[in-house]
């Protein structure tokens, strides 16, 4: 992993190859290769969608290696939903073959001359770049088919879909599976537009005769992947919770707690919960003859993820994500498993990120193009999208957009991006998050559910504002630097509360480079990364006022517990203050 | 009294999904969980009429409490 491959998209001639060496990105992966290249060579007051713009692609530090849990990987642009810095993170397998094949990351550069369309081969004799016409408006999952006929099912992908295509903001870029599907999304910011700016519709990765990257000092690195390893197996979060009942796990304790956002982020309680739950799902799919415990990519220990099949036993989707249960379920009223899973698929097929769909769908309904709670119609707004009708074009342009077109004041979104499964006003740290992260609205960013909630790395009340600006601000830092490694960001729940398990992980890392990497060495990489983002956005035209959460979470009471946002804008904008 | 409770994940195996209780007054959520034979470390989050208790919270006529065992996701 000592190149970076550039291709110029909008060279005279066509795309044109050159492979770089690390110069001052060494030593950095995954987010902080993206962000470290996006904030150094893209203007911060370009077009998103622009030839300015790059789309950088960058496993992580350990991603290609033999540590678990280490294929993620990250895809960093300007965004054209936030306006702002983007780094928006997927499973699969993409990362570990990309790792192998020996680069830090691919660049695309400039954009192919408007109507052109490509493919880029990468395996271990170079890049090779075709020409894809018979690929334009193919979905997902018939793209993969075709590629599957020509290339066979050992390559990992990259792709977008049709909504990539006709740049819609809410546009994803897919990553595929180990079954060799596209269900793995870096869902956000509309990263899958840009790529369609670009004119690149799928990256084709072959590792075909490549190994496992090595590390410096094989023993020691073994050492302590087997620690990390056993680290992740005995915790009870790791070990026992997400591979039973996956993300959704969540459905009935956000619930439960009343911050579980419903019908459009009015109430914190949804009636129909048990009908979506991670209990539920997992009966369905053991009964169905799907699978509850799955991995997203090989080398994956935790598997949250599963298999999730039809009333007649044929394959669906994968298991639906926590957020997109909630997206499509409790936020548009609907509680059924089919539907969801159903929206789950025709999201991955066309390339959306399920989170924005599911907010623009509950402010479409809320505007009354549907009611809340209508299934089909729900299913057929959706389609809407990947016919590229003018409502369809709206709809995937994400929920911010959406509101403004239909009127709606009611829209739940931060620097354009929408909220996820965990409403603000009932959990005030992830609040902190939403309004003042990087990326908009993303509860990744800084998981402050996990203490606020889940009793993990301690507990700071989620009802009221103290203690939130802090624990925010440490978690920011922290998934900065995770974001880093490749490592997935569910070995948090072990590693916040078992310091011989993150002293393994940077045992990991230091074996692997014959680096002397400490906590605080970590920690200073976050906050490396961090800096670098709130530049780029301050240039951008972010001030303050961008770092605030929608007015009505400040004075809409949201019931059962009867709460608005707390936390006051001087602490909002000493998060960063580090 | 009269209490109304939810088991969540992996505690409803053997046990139950949502079950009204009578129990003694002045009862702790302590004294729930051990005559639910609910190991302690498995009984992780608690929930009082939504609010987060802890085992020593008291607990009074017409609560509902919810239990869940260590959990997460995101
Ligand atoms: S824990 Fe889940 S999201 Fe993370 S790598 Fe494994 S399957 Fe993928």
């Amino acid at each position: 992993m000592d190149k970076i491959l550039r291709i110029d998209m909008g060279a005279p001639g066509g795309p044109k190859v050159k492979v770089d060496g690390l110069g001052s990105y060494a030593g950095l992966g995954g987010r902080a290769l993206t962000s470290m290249i996006v904030a150094t060579e893209v203007d911060p007051m370009a077009n998103p969608l622009g030839a300015e713009n790059k789309l950088v692609i960058a496993p992580g530090l350990l991603s290609g290696t033999a540590a678990a849990m280490s294929g993620r990987i990250s895809i960093g642009c300007k965004s054209p939903l936030t306006g702002g810095i983007k780094e928006a993170n997927a499973g699969g397998q993409p990362a570990q073959v990309l790792a192998r094949l020996g680069y830090a990351a691919i660049v695309l550069e400039g954009n192919a001359p408007e109507g052109k369309l490509y493919k880029v081969y990468i395996n271990k004799e170079g890049v090779k770049i075709e020409p894809a016409d018979d690929y334009k408006m193919l979905p997902n999952y018939d793209l993969i088919d075709k590629i599957k006929a020509s290339y066979g099912d050992k390559v990992a992908c990259i792709s977008i879909g049709p909504a990539g295509e006709m740049k819609l903001s809410a546009a994803s870029i897919a990553c595929t599976d180990m079954e060799f599907r596209p269900t793995r999304h870096a869902g956000r910011g509309g990263v899958g537009a840009v790529m369609g700016a670009k004119g690149v519709k799928v990256i084709i990765l072959d590792d075909s005769g490549l190994q496992n990257r090595e590390p410096k000092d094989p023993e020691k690195f073994r050492e302590a992947n087997k620690k990390w390893v056993d680290g992740l197996r005995s915790h009870s979060v790791t070990g026992t919770a997400l591979p039973t009942y996956g993300t959704n796990v969540l459905s009935n304790i956000i619930n439960e707690s009343g911050g579980f956002p419903t019908r459009n982020f009015k109430e914190g309680k949804f009636e129909g919960v048990s009908a979506i739950s991670g209990e539920t799902f997992a009966d369905i799919e053991t009964k169905r003859g799907g699978n509850p415990t799955h991995g997203c990519h090989r080398g994956c220990v935790i598997r949250c993820s599963g298999i999730y099949v039809d009333k007649n036993g044929n394959y669906l989707t994968k298991q639906p994500e926590y957020e997109t249960v909630w997206a499509h379920g409790a936020n548009c009223g609907i509680d059924d498993p089919d539907t969801i899973a159903m929206l789950d698929y025709l999201d991955d097929n066309y390339g959306l990120d399920t989170i924005d769909m599911g907010a623009a769908i509950g402010v479409a309904m809320e505007a009354g193009i549907i009611p809340f709670g209508d299934k089909e119609g729900a299913i057929n707004l959706i389609k809407e999208v990947g016919k590229g009708s003018y409502l369809g074009r709206i709809i995937g342009s994400g929920a911010a957009v959406t509101a403004k077109v239909f009127g709606v004041e009611r829209a739940p979104v931060v620097k354009g991006q929408a909220m996820p499964a965990y409403d603000p006003r009932a959990i005030q740290g992830i609040g902190v998050t939403y309004a003042t992260s990087t990326m908009g609205a993303d509860h990744t960013a800084g998981y402050c559910i996990a203490t606020n909630i889940l009793k993990v790395g301690g507990f700071v009340d989620p009802l009221k504002p103290e203690g939130q600006v802090e624990l925010s601000r440490n978690l920011q830092i922290a998934t900065a630097a995770v974001d880093s490694t490749g490592m997935c960001l569910f070995i948090a729940f072990a590693i916040l509360d078992q310091p011989e398990t993150f002293q393994a992980l940077i045992d990991m890392i230091n074996a692997f480079y014959g680096l002397n990497l400490d906590a605080d060495g970590v920690a200073d990489l976050g906050k490396k990364v961090l800096k670098a983002e709130r530049d780029f956005n301050k240039k951008a035209g972010f001030t303050a006022a961008h770092d605030r959460l929608p007015k009505y979470f400040y004075t809409e009471k949201l019931p059962p517990h009867n709460v608005v946002f707390q936390v006051t804008d001087e602490e909002l904008d000493s998060v960063f203050n580090f | 009294m009269k209490l109304r409770v939810k088991l969540f994940a992996t505690l409803r195996n053997g046990r139950f999904d949502i079950k009204e209780m009578e129990l003694p007054d002045e009862c702790k959520v302590l004294d729930l969980i051990k005559l639910l034979k609910i190991d302690q470390k498995d009984a992780a989050i608690i929930f009082i009429n939504g609010i987060h208790g802890d085992f020593d919270s008291l607990l009074k006529e017409n609560d509902e409490v919810s239990i869940f065992p260590p959990v997460g996701g995101g």
